[in-house]
């Protein structure tokens, strides 16, 4: 009874996945870059640089269909359910797993990690921002949040693959208002795992360096 | 049916005919050869891609001018936004950048719509050359400021400027060539030059010995002579589509055919330069709009006005 109540809303969602991706993809005409994995679906956490909201809508439409059921984005609750729309979109839409990245507003003892290896207990590949917030610096990164090391060491063989979105900024830097449809690229590279031993500071920064890496190479044009 | 119809019919036909024993043949290899073969691959993708582009050509054609227009303003969008996604770019340049996709560009089909001939031969080289940098110096970033408008520039006139040449052979006049016979000529320069290619490619892979630009371009001598040669000779055949003489119309596609040629290896050095291999992905087995139309975007301009020069 349930899933038949259910099935316009879950019909809806698909549709609208589907106008997301076709939307994305006709304006970036963003493409992916398999450099260090194969399309196939096999358990992953890509994790990703954030420097625009169109980031995660971008490494969502680039995957085949066929991952992209599996894949679930980890994004901010606080972000997601503010109105009825982004609830619907958020969790519904991108099936996202909905962490609350303010203490103050979760329940006493709640572990935020807990509903992340849910997840990856289910079977889902995810996809993290490690860096926690948008990017607004001059650095290609951020400083990496614990998260990803948590993930690591908690799931160990679940590979962590490093996901490069290129051009983001060309297309909409900061303070301007025109998009330019530049095209964008989507980096996949080889995973990485956490080491025998390895602490979490030395972790998080072999696993920024392997995403930076993935960067457009040379001067900057 | 007026005339010009029925023979963009039977062009239509003529064209599908082609195609389908260029399917059949490449069917052939398929079954003799094995489904691993890149060469045959690579083939049978590009002529599926090549029926999209005859299907979507066609339907222009017969829409008539306006879907002529709208079709290459859609490939210059195309094209502008691979070359540009390659070019030096500061923050400093975005309003110009997006003045180049969205003021210049519509602007330039528009005029060509038009039939404004003094202004769409002047527009790009003359105000968007001098305008642009002002609209990018304005912004003040002065790092790396002469290559980034130089750059800039460049993909507005082989993007917009030489890519709008198809469309501006719609308002070419020559006397005893009826007013709605310019399609008949767009279609003419596109086919010798598409076919010029193809047929260099070909024999460039059975004959071609010396390379042209060695490590840069797979290109040699001996398959553009036969790709020019080739280009002639349909040329001649397809003469009753132009107001050319046989000899004129064997001459102006084998110059069409070379001057896309040199096009292409221009093309071939800036890609290496930039490192990539195709422009972009968004045509399935031939790279980028910039892949499949560098020998056209070369060609259009220079056919357009020696067509000016000799026969108006």
């Amino acid at each position: 009874m349930n899933a038949i109540l259910t099935f316009p809303r879950r019909l809806a969602a698909k549709i609208v996945g589907l106008a997301i991706s076709l939307l994305v993809r006709f304006l970036t005409a963003v493409r992916p870059d398999w450099r260090g994995i194969e399309p196939v679906p096999r358990q992953r956490v890509y994790y990703a640089n954030h420097v625009s909201n169109a980031d995660m809508p971008m490494i969502w439409s680039v995957l085949p269909p066929n991952m992209r059921r599996t894949v679930r984005p980890v994004a901010a609750a606080d972000y997601w359910l503010k109105n009825k729309l982004r609830a619907f979109v958020g969790p519904e839409v991108f099936n996202c797993v909905l962490v609350d990245r303010r203490p103050e507003a979760r329940e006493a003892g709640a572990n935020p990690m807990q509903a992340i290896l849910d997840a990856l207990d289910e079977g889902s590949s995810l996809i993290i921002f490690p860096e926690g917030n948008r990017n607004m610096t001059e650095d290609p990164l951020l400083p990496f949040k614990a998260g990803l090391y948590n993930m690591g060491t908690a799931r160990p063989d679940v590979d962590l693959v490093p996901t490069w979105i290129a051009n983001v900024t060309d297309i909409m830097p900061k303070g301007e208002v025109i998009p330019l449809p530049l095209i964008c690229t989507v980096t996949f590279g080889a995973p990485v795992h956490v080491r025998e031993g390895e602490d979490k500071d030395t972790f998080l920064h072999r696993a920024a360096a392997s995403l930076a890496d993935l960067a457009p190479k040379g001067e900057r044009l | 049916m007026s005339s010009t119809t029925a023979e963009l019919l039977w062009l239509f036909v003529g064209t599908c005919g082609l195609m389908t024993a260029l399917t059949l043949l490449g069917e052939i290899l398929h079954a003799r050869a094995g489904h691993d073969n890149p060469v045959i691959e690579t083939f049978m993708t590009r002529v599926r891609s090549w029926w999209g582009m005859v299907i979507l050509f066609t339907l222009a054609l017969i829409i008539g001018k306006l879907g002529i227009i709208l079709l290459f303003a859609f490939t210059s969008f195309a094209a502008l936004r691979e070359f540009l996604t390659m070019t030096s770019k500061r923050k400093a340049d975005h309003l110009s950048l997006a003045l180049a996709f969205f003021a210049i560009l519509p602007l330039q089909y528009l005029f060509v719509g038009m039939e404004w001939q003094t202004l769409y031969t002047v527009f790009i080289p003359v105000y968007a050359f001098l305008l642009l940098p002002v609209v990018s110096a304005l912004r003040g970033n002065p790092d790396r400021f002469l290559v980034r408008v130089a750059e800039t520039q460049w993909a507005m006139m082989i993007c917009i400027f030489c890519l709008s040449h198809v469309p501006a052979l719609l308002s070419i006049e020559v006397a005893g060539y009826p007013d709605d016979r310019g399609v008949m000529l767009i279609a003419f320069l596109i086919m010798v030059v598409q076919f010029g290619d193809l047929l260099d490619f070909f024999f460039g892979r059975r004959i071609g010995r010396t390379r042209i630009i060695p490590g840069i371009s797979a290109k040699t001598w001996e398959g553009m002579a036969a790709g020019v040669l080739c280009a002639a000779i349909i040329g001649a055949l397809l003469a009753w589509m132009t107001p050319f003489s046989v000899m004129g119309a064997a001459g102006m596609a084998a110059l069409a055919s070379l001057v896309g040629m040199f096009g292409n290896l221009v093309f071939a050095a800036v890609k290496r330069d930039r490192g990539v291999k195709d422009w972009s992905h968004l045509i399935p087995g031939q790279g980028g709009f910039m892949d499949q139309f560098d020998s056209v975007i070369f060609a259009a301009p220079v056919f357009y006005h020696l067509t000016h020069l000799i026969y108006v």
